[in-house]
């Protein structure tokens, strides 16, 4: 049942996405440590992980336009789901710091002994083991979409109102991580990670592990949302996005196809969220700003929503065009990602790819109905 | 009494009231649909008819008044769309909706009777069975040449079929169609006509809601007229046509 | 060593009252401080001390300046001709008269202080404050008898009392009076009763500490007394604490409305989502801040007026960079409200950068006019004026807003247009013209919010980005178009987060209140006052 599932997701733009971001995601990180420094095709360290960012930055994207391109919610809180798997993972990268931090304690993270903190609060426990730590990192943020879903969705809170609310959610938890007392290290956040699974998170060789996983993430992300889309469910979805209420006329409940697909895709943004911690070697509270929530929606819009494959190269495009503005010319990132908010909007909607998709499609019809005239 | 006929009746509506901000758009309507009926429902614009299957497929909540189905068996105001949707009650809205992104095909697809449950449909494989079933609706609806297009690109009146083919793709017990041929050409009106009789004729209860009078002749059968939220008259097309209070309100403008 | 001086004090104060007695009928001779400016000259500690405590005593105009001087160590003496003078900084004038002493002469040397003098010194300030001429040295002196509770000080207290013309100042002797009482011991029953009642009447939490702290050994009538008074002060507090945070909560909901209100319309009435909100009201501040700039470099007396000139520019520039707005991006996305969310999200980044390169990353610095310094005291309450003004301001803005919607004929248009545009049309209607129009409303009255909040906000880059949420919840708790939802939604909003506050913490009671919102709108998803009707629906 599955196996078939999954070979419907395989269409040849998915294919072909996924044997490219499954090529890098071998390439890059043998060329960084099989190819001397100076030669012409090494793949440096910092680009190995700034490539890795980008990747965690791609399945985010592809959570987002599940929900927003597929089922029409515009969700401007999705950082908040990545961000909370970003801290499941750096929980358990704190508790390996163990006795080397700069205290010594052998339980309590620097920040807590700091805090005079004299015991750990009871959500730490069980983060020093890296499988609880998994089931976190998709079970918080899956829960908190589920809860919220489960409410607003029913509610049949939809459009704008949505976008807003969940833009107040992620913005109440920036509020709450920055506070001292709620036990996440406050302004500073989660650093000064050692290892990861007992390697140094440091070492080359598990930068480039982290890279592999992360395209792996973005390969099996894509085929399993393709699978979705091109599912009866993602037809329904489709359709609750076209007409709402119609589709609930015909008998879908919208609310619980709305608050699992939510819940998927939060717990899609979560694993991101973990793969991300370990490569930039930090999470705070910041992750948690709407700013940032706003851009992943910007990266789909660009890429293409409602075309998974658009989602990638969305994240990956923008995300690289900052890297290059913030390096070369720093003033200008803003003026060129709000030019970007609005040009796409205006003259790009479907994006890069929904707009080559749409043009070839154009293509292969015009050459189909010209030998049909001919005869 | 009213148990009685209730008891007997496909859908029973007694007493019905609903106001949107203090205007009462349904005051006090009653109307028994027998097993089986086809019943054409007229009224001049603003009369309730579309309010009435609002509160018949529980979009709109009403503020008192019993809704019955099947018997008086299920109480209807209690539950909601899908449920209702699920329990056999289709709906064709007075403005066409299809699923505009979706080809026609895939419009019967999702309307067909199967599991509506999220992992029922996440895994759910075309059959051999469905497949047929399509193949006769869009057949019905003379679609079957267009089957591969967007719904988008339909013209109006094939998605008005389209959205009765969808209907048909349910299997409900009971059709409530809201204006089935608004925009259509004289010829395409008495094709739909044709179409609902057969759909009546396989024994299914249909409530249809239109304007056009020489539709309802053409499908002659019992005619209820809605005025201001209540039933002015009811029988057949030539009764209710001379009954004077209709005369004065409806056909008579 | 405390003891000793008490003691000391005591003793020099017991003088002061036996030589002022003969002098309170006020008679000329009070003014003679002769004996002891002649005292000052001997050279001695204690005739140094027996002169301070005259020279309290005798109420002279000079006496005051005299302590003080000694109190500087300027005071000087000739002991050859037992002048006594206070050394300025420049001249030397005479102790006595205040006169210039041309030649002054030669021999000259400070009055010595020691210890002894320095706590009669203190005792003496306190008890000429207390007859000082100034009310607000008065009251002060007042304060400071109340809390020091010296019952030497009981003497000069119940002159002053007697003399003391403002009810309000006597009113706080005569509680320091009681103070002193009730604290002591050996005072009768009766008196420290009385005294406990009169104490209730300064109706503050230091009052409840006195009550609470009395000496070990008072009759238990006393005790109760003085608990039953702090008891009806705590009762009393709390009530103006409520009032108090009704009155922040009032402070807080202005802030919201101005910040939400040009949102109630574009939002509210035509239905966009503009992101962009926020900038606007900072655009509105950065007018502010040129405008002071302008007036600072060249008509400085204009200052007190700057807010009320960048009140109409302010609501230009915004209003214009908001048609700007709707007319280039804006009217190509109608219909398509989150694509309108992004595209405005997108111009707020751009109007944030712009600001931020030409006014620079950092605060500006915009003054108050001089109208909007100081604070209101009405009892225990106490707000700055300029809350007090925003509050008003911000009322006059939403019935402005109000009457130009409901009584001009533009506010008509906008009306007919946000119903019904197609019919709007067919009237004649330049539909286009009233949606820039209406949007560029909107945004001005965000811009002339930007001129208020510059009063009390950091004004920079990102002034707009911290109201944006708020303003949205605002309009949404309060139900999408309708303007008195929004009224009583960022009331509302703003008392429930000040009330929260002394419990939760300002930023949990933020949360708390973001939450709640959240949850309100899943239970009514039209906010409090909800339209109902089909074209909510589409
Ligand atoms: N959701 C609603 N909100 C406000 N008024 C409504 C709503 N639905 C229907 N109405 C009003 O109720 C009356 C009946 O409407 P409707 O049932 O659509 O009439 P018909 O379908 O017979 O033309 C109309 O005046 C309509 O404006
Ligand atoms: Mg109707």
């Amino acid at each position: 049942m599955i196996g078939h599932f999954l070979v419907k997701g395989l269409d040849r733009g998915v294919a072909i996405t996924l044997l490219v971001v499954l090529a890098i995601g071998v390439l890059i990180p043998a060329s960084n440590l099989l190819l001397p420094e100076g030669h012409a095709l090494h793949v440096p360290t910092y680009l190995l992980t700034l490539f890795g960012k980008y990747a965690t930055y791609a399945t985010l994207a592809l959570a987002l336009d599940l929900v927003w391109g597929y089922c029409g919610i515009l969700s401007l809180g999705h950082g908040a789901f990545f961000a909370l798997g970003g801290y499941a993972m750096g929980m358990y990268l704190m508790r390996q710091i163990g006795s080397r931090g700069v205290y010594g304690n052998p339980i309590l993270p620097d920040f807590m002994v700091f805090l005079n903190w004299k015991e750990l609060p009871w959500y730490w426990h069980g983060f020093d083991h890296f499988g609880f730590a998994l089931v976190m990192v998709v079970l918080a943020p899956g829960l908190l979409a589920f809860v919220f879903g489960w409410f607003a969705f029913r509610s049949r809170v939809t459009g704008v109102y949505l976008s807003i609310i969940t833009q107040a959610l992620t913005y109440a938890l920036l509020l709450a991580f920055f506070r001292n007392d709620m036990g996440f290290g406050g302004n500073n956040g989660l650093t000064d990670f050692k290892d990861i699974v007992g390697y140094n998170v440091q070492s080359a060789g598990t930068r480039a592990t982290l890279f592999f996983l992360s395209c792996l993430l973005v390969a099996v992300g894509l085929l399993v949302t393709s699978a979705i889309v091109k599912s009866k469910l993602g037809k329904v979805l489709i359709a609750i996005r076209d007409a709402e209420s119609r589709t609930r006329f015909i008998g879908y409940r919208v609310a619980t196809f709305k608050t699992v697909v939510f819940t998927v895709s939060a717990m899609l943004a979560g694993l991101a969220g973990a793969l991300y911690v370990p490569q930039v070697g930090i999470i705070n509270p910041g992750e948690f700003a709407p700013a940032n929530s706003i851009e992943a929606v910007i990266w789909v819009a660009v890429g293409g929503r409602g075309t998974l494959v658009g989602a990638i190269v969305g994240a990956v495009a923008v995300n690289w065009g900052k890297t290059w503005f913030t390096g070369a010319l720093p003033e200008l990132w803003l003026f060129a990602l709000g030019g970007l908010f609005v040009l796409v909007t205006l003259f790009l909607p479907k994006g890069i790819v929904g707009t080559w998709s749409a043009w070839t499609a154009k293509r292969r019809a015009a050459r189909d109905a010209a030998p049909a005239a001919a005869e | 009494m009213t148990t009685d006929i209730a008891a007997n009746a496909q859908l029973y509506l007694d007493d019905v009231r609903v106001s949107f901000d203090g205007f009462k758009a349904l005051r006090g309507l009653s109307l028994t649909i027998e097993p089986g009926e086809m019943r054409a429902i007229i009224g001049p614009n603003g009369a309730g008819k579309t309010t009435m299957m609002d509160v018949i497929t529980g979009k709109t909540r009403p503020d008192s008044g019993e809704v019955l189905f099947e018997g008086g068996s299920v109480d209807l105001t209690r539950l909601d769309e899908a449920a209702i949707a699920e329990l056999g009650i289709g709906r064709k809205f007075q403005k066409p909706t299809v699923f505009e992104s979706h080809t026609v095909e895939d419009n019967v697809y999702l309307a067909l009777k199967a599991d509506r449950g999220p992992l029922a449909t996440l895994f759910h494989r075309l059959n051999a069975e469905e497949a047929r079933r399509i193949d006769e609706i869009l057949a019905t609806v003379k679609l079957g040449d267009r089957r591969h297009e967007l719904a988008a690109n339909l013209s109006h009146g094939q998605k008005q079929w389209l959205e009765i083919g969808m209907l048909l793709a349910q299997e409900p017990k009971l059709l409530l169609v809201d204006e089935p041929v608004a925009g259509m050409t004289d010829a395409e009106t008495m094709e739909t006509a044709a179409l609902l009789r057969r759909i009546h004729d396989s024994g299914k209860s249909v409530v249809v809601v239109e304007h056009d009078m020489a539709f309802v002749r053409e499908l002659g059968v019992k005619v209820t007229v809605l005025h201001e939220g209540g039933v002015l008259s009811e029988g057949s097309i030539d009764h209710v046509a001379a009954d004077p209070r209709v005369i004065e309100v409806y056909l008579g403008r | 060593m405390p003891f000793l001086a008490r003691r000391l004090a005591r003793l020099a104060v017991l003088l002061v009252a036996l030589i002022a007695l003969p002098f309170a009928g006020g008679s000329a001779s009070a003014q003679d401080i002769s004996a002891p400016l002649a005292k000052l000259a001997t050279d001695s500690y204690a005739d140094t001390g027996a002169a301070i405590a005259e020279l309290a005593a005798s109420g002279h105009p000079r006496a005051a300046a005299i302590v003080q001087a000694i109190q500087d160590g300027k005071l000087e003496f000739d002991a050859a001709s037992h002048a006594v003078v206070i050394r300025g900084a420049a001249s030397v004038v005479d102790a006595a008269t205040g006169a210039a002493i041309a030649t002054p002469p030669a021999g000259l040397s400070p009055v010595r202080v020691n210890n002894r003098v320095r706590t009669a010194l203190a005792a003496a300030v306190g008890s000429l404050t207390l007859m000082s001429p100034d009310p607000v040295k008065r009251r002060e002196a007042a304060d400071a008898v109340f809390k020091s509770r010296d019952a030497a000080t009981l003497p000069i207290l119940e002159a002053a009392i007697a003399k003391e013309g403002d009810a309000r100042i006597r009113l706080a002797l005569q509680v320091a009076r009681a103070a002193v009482i009730l604290t002591k011991p050996e005072a009768s029953d009766d008196a420290r009763v009385e005294a406990a009642a009169t104490i209730k009447e300064r109706g503050d939490q230091e009052a409840v500490s006195l009550l609470r702290s009395l000496p070990e050994g008072s009759a238990k009538r006393v005790k109760d007394a003085a608990e039953a008074a702090a008891k009806s002060i705590e009762t009393n507090l709390a009530l103006w604490s409520s009032a108090q945070n009704a009155l922040y909560g009032i402070s807080l909901g202005s802030v919201l409305l101005l910040a939400a209100i040009g949102l109630a319309i574009t939002f509210g009435v035509m239905g966009i989502i503009n992101m962009a909100h926020g900038e606007m009201v900072m655009i509105g501040a950065y007018t502010t801040f040129v405008v002071q700039e302008v007036i600072r470099a060249h008509a400085p007396g204009l200052f007190d007026w700057s807010l009320t000139i960048a009140l109409p520019l302010a609501f230009l520039t915004s209003g214009a960079v908001g048609v700007l707005i709707e007319r280039t991006v804006i009217r190509w996305l109608y219909g398509r409200p989150l694509e309108t969310l992004l595209a405005t999200w997108g111009i707020s980044l751009i109007l944030q950068q712009s600001v931020r390169s030409i006014f620079g990353a950092n605060n500006r610095e915009v003054g108050a006019p001089s109208f909007m310094s100081g604070s209101l005291d009405i009892g225990h309450l106490s707000i700055t004026w300029g809350r007090m003004w925003i509050v008003v301001f911000a009322l006059s803005v939403f019935v402005g807003l109000i009457l130009i919607l409901k009584k001009t004929p533009a506010g008509l248009q906008m009306r007919a247009v946000t119903q019904n545009r197609a019919m709007a049309a067919a009237m004649g209607i330049r539909t286009p013209f009233v949606d820039a129009l209406t949007f560029g409303l909107g945004c001005g009255i965000a811009g002339i919010a930007g001129v208020a909040l510059s009063q009390i906000d950091n004004v920079s880059p990102n002034l707009g980005q911290s109201y944006i949420i708020d303003s949205f919840m605002v309009v949404v708790f309060g139900g999408v178009g309708n303007l008195w939802g929004t009224l009583v939604g960022a009331l509302t909003l703003g008392v429930v987060n000040k009330f929260l506050e002394p419990f939760a913490g300002a930023v949990l009671g933020k949360i708390l209140v973001l939450i709640f919102i959240i949850l309100f709108i899943q239970k009514r998803p039209r906010g409090l006052f909800a339209l109902k009707g089909r074209a909510v629906e589409s």
